[in-house]
């Protein structure tokens, strides 16, 4: 059981975000590099229990993992990586709570083997916030209710990410579209719709990302 | 969790094909019809061949004849928002828009969504079907409301991609390549009928790779579009699809494909629909008579009657569209 109240013995607050990241990822060996990775079109290094060296960028970070080439991206950004924001809700294409973007480009991490993200530029929800910064997009959803029990929120908001990045003025009718690969079963559809087209007025004239 | 699989990502076809020629080797491309069929347990591999380090496979080539030539692993997206194929083979790109969800679009490929399996639920459930090697098609007395009203045999599934319906009524022809050489052969000539052989869907055997798709020049003034009929808006497959190319001329239309999806274990095109318009000024009656045309001869199982009107429906309204767009 996780105890999320700051202990005082902490110099350091803690906050929950930090914290669960600390756990999940200090129970993992990954290991983040500074070093070029190698191409990954090599050969990658396999050895005697089947799983594979790569290297994964996350969110300007490079992480160098033993994965099993079945492991699917989602499983590696959750259970290796401790990066919770992507969340398994059909794990078959089907709902988009796993959104991430590749390449700045929405795809269904449940959808994409690790071992297929390599040399990809990989971008989660974590990625859009400064520390405990949102960012506008996330802060144009907080006050537009873009959301209710939150579970899909994090594909939701990834979904609309890379939509703004290609559309900085999306139409009512373009938002709908390139949010259409995310369910959301309270049915916020409608507050995602005005969350988005919030974030892209804020985008353009606070300039902020 | 997935089953066990070894993984290679070969930098040359050659490589590549070399690595497909092993028993137990599977092509991924997109990967968003394996990776599905492999956790369903509906087919089996002990390695995946990705060729996603192939970037010759990749693009949209306009050819020196105003064909295009595809590369296998073009995303249904690049399909869906080519400037050239949305002017050009409109009937390609509504169908790529219209195929799954943005973010499976972004991922899966042309040559992938013309090989992608059947979405049968029983084929892809834990059935022993006649498709998976058994002597029984559970869908023909079980429930059969997505199945096929035209081609069913010993399997009545049916074929589930949007694009090959669009690329036949585009006269469209597929590059096969493997170790032992290429061949190139009309789109019509991939799938394959229960009948002739019911565990497999196309020709393309376990070392063959899809390397293009060959579209011939359109016919003069040629105008298409896709009408697929499902019931969400998304992720679903064609209930009813009808994938239209005309050429026309001024007073009346000169070439006319119609190509059916949802309704047949293949594509289904119905020549005597597309004979009814040929010559003849595309007004609302011409199309009513086509529409009905279209539907003739279907044989409906236990719970899809209803596809007859629907594939009237869907022809109608793609006509229309062509109409309306001309």
């Amino acid at each position: 059981m996780t105890d999320r109240k700051k202990d005082p013995r902490d110099q350091q607050p803690v906050s929950r975000r930090g914290f669960l990241t600390t756990v999940s990822t200090s129970a993992a060996a990954a290991a983040v590099v500074g070093v070029a990775a190698p191409a990954a079109a090599a050969p990658a290094p396999r050895d005697d229990t089947g799983t594979v060296a790569i290297v994964l960028r996350v969110n300007g970070r490079r992480h160098r993992l033993l994965v099993e080439p079945r492991d699917r991206l989602i499983s590696v950004l959750r259970e290796r990586l401790g990066l919770t924001g992507a969340k398994p809700g059909c794990e078959r294409g089907e709902c988009g709570a796993c959104t991430v973007l590749l390449d700045g480009v929405t795809r269904y991490s449940c959808m994409t083997l690790a071992v297929e993200a390599q040399e990809r530029e990989i971008t989660t929800i974590e990625g859009l916030a400064q520390g405990e910064e949102v960012s506008a997009l996330q802060q144009a959803f907080i006050a537009e209710d873009g959301y209710q029990c939150g579970f899909c929120t994090p594909g939701q908001v990834m979904a609309a990410e890379g939509l703004l990045r290609t559309n900085t003025s999306p139409t009512v009718d373009a938002v709908r579209a390139a949010m259409s690969g995310n369910l959301c079963r309270c049915g916020a559809y409608g507050h995602i719709v005005k969350s988005v087209q919030q974030a892209a007025a804020a985008r353009k004239t606070g300039g902020a990302k | 969790m997935l089953p066990r699989f070894t993984h290679v990502q070969p930098t040359s076809i050659s490589d590549a094909l070399r690595e497909l020629a092993a028993p137990g080797a599977r092509v991924l491309a997109g990967g968003t019809d394996l990776l599905g069929c492999l956790r369903d347990r509906a087919v089996t591999a002990d390695k995946l061949v990705s060729l996603n380090a192939l970037a010759e496979l990749r693009g949209i080539r306009e050819q020196g004849d105003g064909g295009l030539r595809i590369g296998a692993l073009t995303t249904l997206t690049e399909l869906a928002t080519h400037p050239v194929v949305r002017a050009r083979f409109g009937a390609l790109s509504a169908a790529a828009a219209a195929a799954a969800s943005p973010q499976l679009r972004n991922q899966g490929t042309l040559g992938g969504n013309l090989c992608q399996r059947p979405r049968c639920w029983y084929f892809r459930g834990d059935f022993p079907c006649a498709r998976k090697g058994g002597d029984t098609c559970f869908a023909k007395e079980g429930e059969n409301q997505l199945h096929a009203v035209f081609g069913g045999d010993v399997c009545v599934m049916v074929h589930p991609s949007d694009t090959a319906p669009a690329l036949q009524s585009l006269d469209a022809k597929v590059r096969l390549i493997s170790a032992r050489g290429s061949r190139t052969i009309g789109i019509d000539a991939l799938f394959v009928l229960p009948a002739k052989d019911h565990t497999r869907e196309t020709v393309v055997e376990a070392d063959e790779i899809v390397s293009d798709i060959l579209l011939p020049p359109p016919p003069a003034g040629a105008v298409g579009a896709y009408r697929k009929i499902r019931a969400r808006g998304v992720w679903d497959f064609a209930i009813v699809g009808a994938a239209v190319t005309l050429g026309l001329d001024k007073k009346s239309v000169r070439q006319a494909r119609i190509v059916l999806s949802g309704v047949a274990p293949v594509p289904w095109r119905v020549a005597e629909a597309e004979r009814l318009l040929v010559g003849h000024e595309l007004s609302a009656p011409r199309i009513e008579q086509a529409a009905t045309q279209a539907s003739s001869g279907a044989a409906p199982l236990s719970a899809n009657a209803y596809k007859v009107m629907l594939i009237r429906g869907a022809v109608a309204e793609a006509l229309s569209d062509v109409m309306g767009a001309r």
